[in-house]
């Protein structure tokens, strides 16, 4: 298929449709309403469910009530709506049915603005909902990759029986870019031995994340961690920019990987051997990989669009085998690539600067002095 | 010696309903959940819905719902239940769809997913058990709860100038355009038992016919938080709670009528 | 080699497809290209703006401090990112809603009177067109032809009745770009 100028919100919605997804429930929020938008255009007129609920809190309910059903289905939000989705996420994780949930980000905390960011990293990546379990979240940078880890996102969820998100920001969701959507795959033909069908027949099935014996919850809980120990194995993505030579290495994902692009291109044009680190897969994170190549570069720079969330998983990851420095914006601000190369700039200029307290605390005094200059 | 009655005499008159499971009950003695939910089974079997219904099952009381009835169900957040069903009625419209909530999890958490299913006219069947109280955690105050009723978050009694009047939820839900049948009977006596049954047995024939929006509020009893027996429980239904909670028709519509039932 | 261009003006003025069209061009003369818009409650009657960067490699940052050109379709896009363009840059005026000069002498300014010239094409909405075809002209980022095919095939079928006459304003302002341009060098 030929390339198209597409916004990111109404590419994701459109390879949602193609990836044969059955049934979408939402409900208005920006930066992402124009997905909303799309389905309602597109899913009647497939013959497929459309309903804007009443609020997130019903949005993710319904979902989990036709995840239960074996169908592909998804919601779609940004941030305060993803809060209040937070309880049936838990629940879905918790009954083992499969979905997709797209997150298009803004500024927070709280009512915070429509702007992009990054801020919602800890919440998706690390929980949000209660309970013990770990969610897929896929980050994408472009149109491009948004439409095929919207396509990914469902065909892992139903692989591990897991919940699945596409972690976008506003920008993603709002920029155009040319991409190419995928074919219209067939619907589902066999739904999974597990769903709940209402099928004559057969022996009746229960789908419930209520297990009320300790030791049962514990089995369930170990099957959780075991297909998540398979998911760390077997599906971390990333993407490389000149690491070939690199002995400074900038991590950064999403949109702040392509703000840090920018500045590796205009480092390397000065000659310095920078290299760029972009994870998709924020869970399962990219750990041994950024492990080994901790240990063949000099310093590395975390950027993102929040106080330093990835950072936390980054220093785990390369365990104090180099130094980690660490640049951001807040609130809903995207960085320049001039900031991220001043930055570079200084990492490169070496000996690598004083390493006393948190790389947070050296960034917040730096951006300080930037915001007076700027 | 007596002689037996010839094999051709011999009838049964009561059994389990196919679609409940033989498990045993965890209710109270003198809890009306095991009738209301007999009552469901009775209906399902009667209509031939079995094999064909999908169950949500709520959180309180009626948690266990799904280990008691012998259909394909999915246990719900609390208060969820309608939201949660109107996800697999809308990918399975030709599946017969109910809940079964109590009142705090319909009236009180759940008060804008029932709501916003009725004025959708969703298709599907609610069981609303309504015993004004918080039965599962051990008998706290709910939107039901009659005024000067004491429970463990009224220990005095519900004050009313604090905490406002109990929700009549068959009367707000018949206001909304969507619903089209919302019927309160009680569990009581043996007359109104079949009443209750005949009222659950209209609710799904109109989920049946693809009529929208029903559901069936059950005044029930829970003689361990109300601290009365079985006997004074009902007792306390008939006497207390319907004079405030009137049984009746509050929402029958035409073309409801017109099925004539 | 990457051009990075802001469309800056008030909501209604057409300043969202303007860089759409010009990402619509980018695109179908094989280069990279993206669009970025200033989105949300501004869009709605205050202030707006995207980011249009074509390039021939992919395309990192959707944004930039400091863009090579600008058209400014009112005066407070004007005071906001003059003093952002890049030395040797592209201005754009729209000298019917702007009543002052570019300050900056280090500047490649054009200067159009895009309303007047829109309404004498008998159509006040052909102000974007003037100012594309002013800004295509004076930074050459694209072909012209590659900006009329682009609106020939992503305006909306129900307003093709308009392509003559946007055609005719991309020329205006292409026009206006020559005459500025050929004055200032003078």
């Amino acid at each position: 298929m030929a390339k198209e100028l597409l916004k990111g919100n109404n590419a994701i919605a459109e390879a949602a449709i193609r990836a044969g997804v059955e049934a979408y429930f939402g409900y208005p929020i920006t930066p992402q309403t124009e997905l909303l938008e799309h389905m309602a255009a597109r899913m009647p007129a497939l013959g497929r469910t459309f309903v804007q609920a009443e609020s997130e809190v019903a949005a993710i309910n319904m979902v989990y009530g036709a995840a239960c059903t074996g169908k592909r289905v998804m919601t779609t939000s940004s941030s305060p709506g993803v809060s209040l989705m937070m309880e049936g996420l838990s629940y879905i994780a918790g009954t083992e049915v499969p979905m997709v949930l797209v997150n298009v980000m803004r500024g927070g905390p709280g009512l915070g603005n429509i702007a992009p960011s990054q801020a919602d990293y800890h919440q998706m990546v690390h929980g949000g909902g209660h309970g013990d379990y770990h969610p897929i979240v896929l980050a994408p940078a472009s149109v491009q990759e948004a439409i095929d880890i919207t396509v990914l996102a469902f065909d892992l969820a139903e692989k591990y029986r897991t919940i699945a998100v596409v972690l976008a920001d506003g920008s993603i969701g709002q920029m155009m870019e040319p991409a190419e959507l995928p074919p219209m795959a067939e619907l589902k033909k066999h739904l999974p031995h597990w769903a709940v069908t209402g099928e004559p027949g057969r022996a009746r099935r229960l789908l419930t994340s209520i297990y009320l014996n300790p030791d049962d919850e514990e089995v369930t809980n170990m099957r959780l961690l075991n297909r998540w120990m398979s998911i760390r194995e077997n599906e971390v993505r990333w993407k490389e920019y000149f690491l070939e030579d690199a002995e400074y290495v900038v991590v950064g994902f999403g949109t702040a990987g392509r703000v840090a692009l920018s500045a590796v291109r205009a480092a390397r044009a000065e000659g310095i051997k920078v290299g760029l680190f972009r994870p998709i897969t924020l869970s399962p994170f990219p750990e041994a990989q950024l492990k080994e190549i901790a240990a063949v570069s000099e310093g590395m720079l975390v950027v993102e669009m929040n106080a330093g969330q990835m950072l936390d998983d980054v220093k785990l990851a390369t365990e104090g085998l180099l130094p980690v420095e660490f640049y951001g914006r807040l609130g809903g601000v995207v960085p320049f690539p001039d900031e991220i190369l001043g930055e570079i700039k200084r990492l490169a200029a070496g000996p690598i600067p004083n390493q006393n307290g948190h790389a947070r605390q050296r960034w917040l005094e730096r951006l300080a002095l930037i915001k007076e200059r700027d | 010696m007596i002689n037996p009655l010839p094999n051709t005499h011999t009838q049964v008159v009561y059994q389990r309903p196919k679609s409940l499971t033989t498990a045993v009950t965890h209710y109270c003695p003198g809890c009306t959940h095991g009738v209301s939910q007999r009552l469901v089974a009775e209906v399902l079997d009667e209509m031939g819905l079995r094999e064909k219904a999908i169950g949500v099952a709520s959180v309180g009381c009626s948690v266990f719902a799904y280990n008691y009835f012998d259909v394909d169900f999915v246990e719900a957040a609390h208060g969820r239940a309608p939201a949660m069903a109107t996800g697999i009625k809308r990918v399975f419209p030709d599946r017969t769809v109910f809940t079964y909530q109590g009142d705090g999890d319909l009236a009180s958490i759940g008060m804008a997913e029932v709501m916003h299913a009725a004025a959708r006219g969703e298709n599907i069947t609610i069981i609303f058990i309504n015993n004004a109280i918080y039965g599962m955690t051990g008998g706290q105050m709910a939107p039901t709860t009659l005024p000067g009723m004491k429970t463990t978050s009224s220990p005095l009694g519900r004050d009313i100038e604090m905490t406002g009047m109990p929700i009549r939820m068959a009367e707000l839900l018949s206001k909304m355009d969507g619903s089209s049948f919302v019927v309160r009977r009680s569990l009581h006596d043996a007359t109104n038992i079949r009443k209750a049954k005949k009222a659950i047995r209209t609710a799904f024939e109109v989920q049946q016919q693809g009529l929208g929006f029903s559901l069936v509020e059950l005044l029930s009893t829970c003689p361990t938080n109300w601290d009365l027996t079985p006997n004074e429980a009902l007792s306390f239904v008939e006497e207390k709670m319907i004079p405030y909670f009137e049984l009746g028709d509050y929402k029958v519509a035409d073309a409801v009528k017109a099925l004539k039932l | 080699m990457q051009t990075e261009i802001v469309i800056a003006g008030f909501g209604g003025q057409g300043v969202l497809f303007a860089g759409q069209v010009l990402a619509y061009a980018a695109m179908d003369s094989g280069k990279h290209v993206t669009w970025f818009p200033s989105y949300g409650p501004e869009m709605r009657g205050g202030t707006a703006n995207c980011t249009v960067i074509v390039a021939d490699e992919d395309i990192g940052s959707l944004t930039v401090r400091n863009p090579q050109a600008v058209i400014c379709l009112n005066l407070p896009s004007l005071d906001k990112y003059e003093p952002l363009v890049v030395k040797g840059g592209v201005l754009v005026l729209n000298r019917s809603l702007i009543n002052r000069s570019a300050n900056r002498t280090d500047l490649r300014v054009v200067e159009a009177p895009a309303n007047e010239l829109a309404e004498e094409l008998g159509d006040k909405r052909l102000v974007n067109a003037v100012m594309l075809g002013a800004l295509v002209e004076a930074t050459g980022v694209l072909t012209m032809a590659a900006i009329q095919k682009a609106l020939k095939d992503h305006l909306p079928a129900k307003h093709h009745d308009l392509l003559p006459a946007n055609f005719t304003a991309l020329e205006k302002g292409a026009e206006a770009a020559r005459r500025t341009l050929a004055a200032q060098s003078a």
